[in-house]
């Protein structure tokens, strides 16, 4: 074993925990520049990390397993939406709410059955795959991991170049201005929650049928806070969240690998390194104003 | 224990400012939606054992005998009750100011880390130990979670995102301290294995039990924490400074043109949310739900539920006593639940659909009258204005 190997193993269990990450990132990014702070992100991959293994182990399709995933997320999205941007239920206590639900219940439901293990399949890059050092990780992938090359332009077109995307951030800066233009407001931050939930459902279900095979109790420990905190961290540019997330999830990988190369780092230090970045940023960012100015509060009609 | 906001009310002015959150007309709308979203909740939970293939009567049976059966279920529900009850109440004091605090969860941990390094390091003993336990959790937390607010006074970082950030470094910071041989770790004995957790708490620093019955014993936390809400209670109605907090919940900007020094105040109510979190840490510490040590997981997501327990009473700390109460016995009761074959954790399940049918009638009856009123306005738009017509002529 040669320090390259090392460098490679690390580099591509970083690059497995950085992509459910990010195909999150893509949807809470949008969702946040639209104004919807949705903690629920947690709830979304948890749910559909827990449906895609259910649905792969009773259809024997991992594939479908993705797919409805990507369903449940859309439905917590559409839960959500409706809940705080219809209802107009404070959108944190939604989130709550909806965290502690999905949580419960699947770990209700994993206790109570038993499920077969799954994955897509995986893709092997001719010639690329033997680029030394990072060769094998980019290009040795289970399928999905490869989603993210159209997701994230896509992203970035709807909310950068699309007409939907300029609404979407004229309704997280002004809501009233966006408002009295003629932009439903609600409606807008309704759909930009599920494209968010349909996003992170996909990670969630990546991280179950693509990259673990299986579902256990809270699979996805906190990951939706990560993702948060990478929106946060990139302050709310959709190049420096993907950096973010790409970060955290080396952070975790160094942490995982750590003992095997007889390194001595503070784990806790690297557990904690995504929430104190975060942190950081706001602070020393909070000055540009890089916000959405509406980020978290509701809407309501005829109100200042 | 139902203390009407009309007995609590300081002067007329103060009663008049409260009426605006005293049960309206539509009260009696709001109490039927609970009452039907209840009904649903636990329908829907019952519907959840029947499909997994459990008994909801069996179920119902055995959350009964963990929790209010006889006198040692009894006592696990106060031991529960408790510490949830201190979280409901600080969290009652920020949501009234309009802070929204989120991150009790981090609070409590500060709390119990900093109390058990109190416990075990401060050379007192008898109950002094104890109340400088308390007293530093409360310190430490309220510290913490005032963080937040010199961040949002300085740089304007989102309070409610900041404590939520911050839970998860607490986590951290207590993973850390008791993996730390020079910070809280216990101490090796010969060739042992070092878990990570502290020594367990010296005697004098664990929260003893009052009025000893043959098998129900009532925790000192308890007795904390009714305290605490009644204080709290007649502190929010009661005082000048209980009168600024309201109205700075209710309005910012009018508060701020009466003179309440908004940031100041808003700071203050974050920190006693935190403070009495930490409180909530220090008895889980030394009561013995726990087992008198620092442990990674001691919070047992009090902060969390805590929280809900707090929305579910609408913010009254009163309130809060029952509510708690409820909580506790859904915690001391799920123990029960894997003798039924039903997995405990049935009892979050059930938790947060209680919390969306306590949390969403007001809201949903809210959103409705104003749009009927909406809709009467723009009826009465569109008709021709006579008014014009009988002043033309």
């Amino acid at each position: 074993m040669s320090a390259a190997d090392d460098i490679s193993t690390i580099l591509s269990s970083g690059i497995r925990l950085t992509v459910p990450l990010a195909f999150a990132a893509c949807g809470e990014y949008l969702a946040e520049r639209a104004g919807a702070m949705n903690i629920s992100v947690e709830a979304m991959m948890l749910g559909a990390a827990f449906g895609s293994i259910a649905t792969a182990s009773a259809t024997g399709s991992a594939t479908t397993g993705l797919l409805v995933g990507v369903l449940i997320g859309l439905l917590i999205g559409f839960v959500h939406g409706n809940l705080s941007h219809r209802l107009e239920i404070n959108t944190f206590v939604v989130g709550l709410v909806l965290n502690a639900l999905v949580l419960g219940l699947t770990s209700y439901l994993i206790t109570v059955s038993t499920f077969d293990s799954h994955q897509v399949a995986q893709v092997s890059v001719p010639w690329l795959r033997d680029i030394p050092l990072i060769g094998h990780p980019l290009f040795v992938e289970r399928w999905p991991v490869y989603l993210l090359l159209v997701i994230i332009p896509l992203t970035w077109w709807l909310v950068e170049r699309s007409r939907w995307g300029l609404e979407l951030r004229a309704v997280g800066e002004q809501p009233q201005a966006a408002d009295v233009t003629g932009i439903r407001v609600n409606l807008r931050r309704r759909q930009a929650l599920l494209w968010c939930g349909a996003l992170a459902g996909l990670g969630g279900a990546y991280l179950a049928v693509g990259e673990v095979g299986s579902f256990n109790q809270n699979m996805t420990a906190g990951r939706g806070y990560i993702v948060i905190a990478a929106v946060i961290f990139g302050a709310w540019r959709l190049g420096r969240t993907l950096l973010g997330c790409a970060l955290f999830g080396l952070a975790d990988a160094m942490r995982l690998a750590l003992p095997a190369l007889g390194l001595t780092l503070n784990s806790q230090l690297l557990v904690v390194a995504p929430y104190l970045l975060a942190l950081l940023a706001m602070l020393l960012f909070a000055t540009r104003h890089r916000e959405p100015r509406a980020l978290g509060q509701p809407f309501e009609r005829g109100s200042t | 224990m139902s203390v009407s906001r009309e007995e609590l009310a300081p002067n007329a002015f103060g009663s008049r400012l409260l009426a605006l959150t005293r049960p309206g007309p539509a009260a009696w709308q709001n109490t039927v939606a609970t009452a039907v979203g209840v009904v649903v909740a636990l329908l829907l939970s019952s519907a959840l054992i029947a499909a997994t293939g459990g008994s909801p009567a069996a179920s119902v049976q055995a959350l009964f005998q963990g929790s209010v059966a006889d006198g040692t279920a009894w006592t696990t529900t106060l031991l529960y009750t408790a510490p949830l009850l201190l979280v409901a109440v600080g969290a009652c004091v920020s949501a009234r100011s309009g802070v929204f605090n989120i991150g009790q969860e981090g609070q409590v941990l500060v709390g119990a880390l900093f109390a058990a390094w109190v416990g075990l390091r401060l050379a007192v003993t008898g109950p002094l130990l104890l109340v400088a336990m308390l007293l530093t959790a409360a310190l430490a937390a309220g510290a913490w979670a005032g963080l937040s607010s010199l961040m949002y006074r300085f740089r304007g970082v989102n309070i409610v995102v900041s404590t939520l950030l911050m839970t998860f470094v607490a986590q951290q910071l207590v993973a850390f301290a008791v993996n730390t041989p020079w910070l809280l770790q216990e101490s090796r004995v010969g060739d042992a294995v070092v878990s990570p957790q502290s020594n367990p708490l010296p005697v004098s620093g664990r929260l003893g039990s009052f009025g000893e019955y043959p098998d129900l014993q009532v925790n000192g936390g308890l007795l904390l924490a009714l305290v605490g809400a009644v204080v709290v209670a007649v502190v929010v109605a009661r005082t000048r400074w209980g009168f600024r907090l309201t109205m700075l919940g209710l309005n910012p900007l009018a508060a701020k043109h009466a003179g309440v020094r908004v940031n100041a105040l808003g700071g203050a109510a974050l920190a006693i949310s935190g403070a009495f979190a930490g409180l909530a840490g220090a008895v889980l510490l030394a009561s013995p739900v726990g087992v008198n040590r620092l442990q990674p997981g001691i919070a047992m997501n009090i902060g969390w539920d805590g929280l809900l327990v707090a929305l579910v009473a609408r913010n009254r700390p009163l309130l809060a006593v029952p509510v708690a109460l409820l909580f506790g016995v859904l915690r001391s009761g799920g123990g029960f639940l894997a003798a039924t074959g039903v997995p405990p954790f049935l009892v979050d399940v059930v938790k947060a659909l209680l919390v969306l049918a306590f949390v969403a009638p007001p809201v949903v009856t809210a959103v409705i009258r104003r749009r009927r009123a909406g809709a009467r306005t723009a009826r009465a738009e569109r008709r021709p204005a006579p008014v014009a017509e009988e002043v033309a002529l």
